[in-house]
């Protein structure tokens, strides 16, 4: 069929500065540069580019550029470019789109509404240069309170907890979304900075074991991978219910992606759908979730937290409050702009709540009910700098995931194509001739840089503010305020607004 | 310094009032003491029995365990003198669960390996997602019949079904069999109709290799339950298989 799709991008080369090299056609995944020899030129299949930037960056004489097809339709505020060509990619399949990374509309971004506070005159702010900052946080179940014995020791029942020098933990990937040498990047880059990594769901190479105690592993309802030694392997099991790029569905790796190794490592047959179904089978209520939740306990012989992650829906915080009674040790939830391989356009850009939202409720209910301490509380989906963490822990969080920050760390430009898994980064895709592209001792030290230099604005930040440790600010919505927000919205978040 | 136990005679644990964490603490006492055979006596629903123990050790269970017996298990044999709950061999890595009664729903849910036998019926969604990897491949083996969506999404292993308390000329009464699986194989002694199979199933007769497959099975059913494997044997089995390996490969656009 022929099809109506116009290309989306321009590849312009100045053939002035080409100089025939070829790294263009070589690092192209996609398949639009190519090399005629009988012209001695290199051309473009322009319909193919997804203005990944691969090449405009190997470049070794910067002779491209890429640029949006300028093509305009008649202009039509409900009919824009995207919704025609969504209907036409469909109309010439008849299948579901699917997409990459986190969702790419317009709703609003509550981080981009909310200002910090920071001391003047009337109390001094800290000069982080100069003085000790606490960024160190413990996630798991917290007493209720701490009773002594006589001999001062501890007479209260203590939990197990997990470590973090910097709140800030790399988002659930799993081997087979990613390459392994981008989960190995993760891992020592948090074994270096002193947090953690996710495996996601597919299991954990052997490769791996060894970054153990920097790593959370996770259950989620295909139960690929899980074992004991999986189990007993990481610092904490996370059970995964919902995902905030897809609330309420499954997952299915492509057949494609299903190599020999990982195969191995999610222990099914090579070149099978890994599919993931929608709910765990073993989870239809609260009391289901505590059974499991419990097994995992069990399982690791109490000596290690649970942690439950879910996607931020309507009514999370009541769903929160049943999964801290159920004994989850921490509560991660994943927003709106929550981050994907491979997801259902529609599903991505239209279920679930922003995250700021869905944080400031569940915290707020699990306040009012005195069981906040019950919990650690982690978010993720969307946040892109310090500022957005700090306004997170102010919010109420203990701690965040990021996952595409991670990624554009590596290389990514957030070209959305993860699901095709050509990655012309080499980084969602398991194709060995893409993943060398990711070099795990490189990787390592950008992400490691990366968190560095976040904690250090994280500091300054607190020290303006006049705090010294990070403790002091979860929670603390004082040092919030709303910009441009209704009466409803701040209500919701717990801020007034600015200049009150 | 704990005491060792003497390998051949049981060790004994009464579970009257015991919770599902001492009880386990109990166990991973005896294992690690050395104990070969154990005992629960007075099992009243307590859960996760077995759930972290991977040594080869027998356990036998008089009265009722509770839900996700065995789940995660690594290696025990474990033995159930009633009915088992919800959950039986959830995850199941290696190891066997024998039960001399009926079990309840999602028994062997993504199991990886191992072997369940269960001499009466079963709930819902057994089989759930189990998987299988080269030489790993969970076995289930049911006396009776089996609830709705059995064997759903499987990727792996061997359901046998055998129908033994189904009258002449009575079907197996499961719907939705199969749906959404992509590996694995179910044995149904017996008949079902059509409409009760998923849309990704196939019927088919037995081979060569499915009857040295269910001969085992079978030979080992009989002898744990005390039939005659034979009698069993000789009546009409139907292969249920996945028609396609990836189900849902045609369902994006890219």
């Amino acid at each position: 069929m022929k099809t109506y799709l116009p290309a989306k991008f321009i590849v312009e080369r100045n053939t002035e500065r080409c100089i025939r090299c070829k790294v263009c056609v070589n690092q192209c995944s996609f398949d639009v540069n190519c090399y005629d020899a009988e012209d001695d030129k290199i051309k473009s299949y322009e319909e193919n580019c997804v203005s990944c930037h691969r090449c405009v960056i190997f470049c070794p004489t910067q002779a491209l550029s890429i640029q949006k097809n300028p093509l305009e339709y008649r202009e039509n505020y409900n009919w824009r470019p995207e919704a025609i060509e969504d209907i036409i990619k469909q109309a010439e399949t008849g299948a579901v789109l699917l997409t990459g990374m986190g969702d790419d509309k317009t709703q609003r971004i509550y981080w981009d509404h909310l200002v910090l506070n920071a001391s003047q005159v009337t109390n001094p702010s800290i000069d982080p240069l100069r003085e000790p900052m606490e960024l160190t946080t413990y996630l798991g179940r917290k007493p209720d309170r701490v009773e002594l014995n006589e001999d001062l020791s501890v007479r209260t029942e203590l939990f197990p907890q997990v470590k973090l020098e910097v709140p800030i933990m790399f988002a659930a990937m799993s081997y087979g979304a990613v390459s392994l040498n981008v989960q190995e990047s993760f891992a020592r880059a948090v074994t270096e900075t002193g947090t953690l990594w996710n495996t996601g769901e597919g299991g954990l190479h052997p490769k791996l074991y060894k970054y153990g105690k920097n790593t959370i592993v996770q259950v989620a309802s295909g139960r690929f991978g899980v074992h004991a030694e999986y189990l007993d392997a990481g610092a904490m099991v996370e059970i995964k219910v919902g995902q905030g790029a897809k609330p309420g569905i499954g997952g299915h790796l492509p057949g494609e992606k299903v190599t020999a190794e990982v195969s191995q490592t999610r222990m099914i047959p090579r070149g099978t759908d890994a599919l993931s179904p929608a709910p765990h089978h073993d989870i239809y209520s609260i009391e289901d979730l505590s059974q499991l939740i419990y097994a995992l306990k069990e399982a690791t012989n109490y000596t290690k937290p649970i942690s439950v992650k879910i996607a931020a829906v309507h009514n999370s915080a009541a769903i929160a409050s049943g999964m801290v009674r159920a004994g989850a040790d921490i509560i991660v939830l994943d927003g709106l702009r929550g981050s994907t391989g491979a997801a259902p356009k529609i599903i991505r850009d239209n279920v679930g709540i922003p995250i700021e939202l869905a944080l400031a409720a569940v915290d707020n209910r699990l306040r009012q009910e005195s069981i906040r301490n019950q919990a650690s509380v982690v978010v993720s989906g969307g946040i892109r700098n310090s500022g957005d963490i700090v306004k997170a822990i102010t919010l109420g969080a203990d701690a965040v995931n990021i996952g595409t920050a991670a990624l554009v760390a590596l290389g990514c430009t957030v070209c959305q194509q993860c699901h095709t898994g050509k990655c012309a980064w080499g980084i969602c895709t398991s194709d060995l001739f893409l993943t060398k592209r990711i070099n795990p001792d490189i990787g390592a030290q950008r992400l490691a840089n990366l968190l560095r230099g976040w904690s250090i604005e994280i500091k300054d930040i607190m020290g303006g503010l006049g705090v010294n440790a990070i403790e002091s600010l979860r929670g603390n919505r004082l040092h919030l305020r709303g910009i441009g927000l209704t009466d409803t919205e701040l209500n919701i978040l717990g801020v007034q607004m600015a200049g009150s | 310094m704990a005491k060792r136990v003497n390998v051949d005679t049981p060790v004994k644990i009464d579970a009257t009032g015991v919770s599902h964490r001492e009880l386990n603490i109990k166990l991973r006492e005896a294992v690690a003491n050395g104990a070969q055979k154990i005992q629960l006596h007075n099992v009243h629903g307590q859960r996760y029995i077995g759930t972290d123990l991977n040594k080869p050790v027998e356990i036998n269970i008089f009265g009722t365990p509770g839900n996700d017996l065995g789940a995660f298990m690594d290696g025990p044999q474990i033995i159930v003198h009633g009915n088992a709950q919800d959950g039986c061999g959830n995850t199941m890595n290696n190891g066997q669960i024998i039960v001399h009664g009926h079990a309840g729903d999602i028994i062997g849910m993504s199991a990886r390996g191992g072997s369940i036998f269960v001499k009466e019926d079963i709930g819902y969604r057994a089989g759930i997602h189990m998987k299988e990897y080269e030489e790993k491949q969970p076995v289930i083996v049911v006396g009776g019949t089996a609830q709705d969506f059995l064997g759903e999404y499987m990727a792996g292993g061997i359901l046998v079904l055998l129908g033994l308390n189904l009258c002449q000329g009575e079907h197996h009464k499961a719907k939705f069999v199969g749906t959404g699986t992509h590996g694995g194989v179910i044995y149904l002694r017996g008949s079902i109709e059509q409409y009760q199979l998923g849309k990704e199933v196939g019927t088919t007769e037995l081979k060569g290799k499915d009857s040295q497959t269910l001969q085992k099975l079978v030979g080992k059913f009989a002898t744990y339950f005390g039939y005659d494997a034979e009698k069993i044997l000789n009546h009409k089995f139907i292969k249920l298989y996945p028609k396609y390996l990836r189900p849902y490969g045609r369902l994006y656009v890219y």
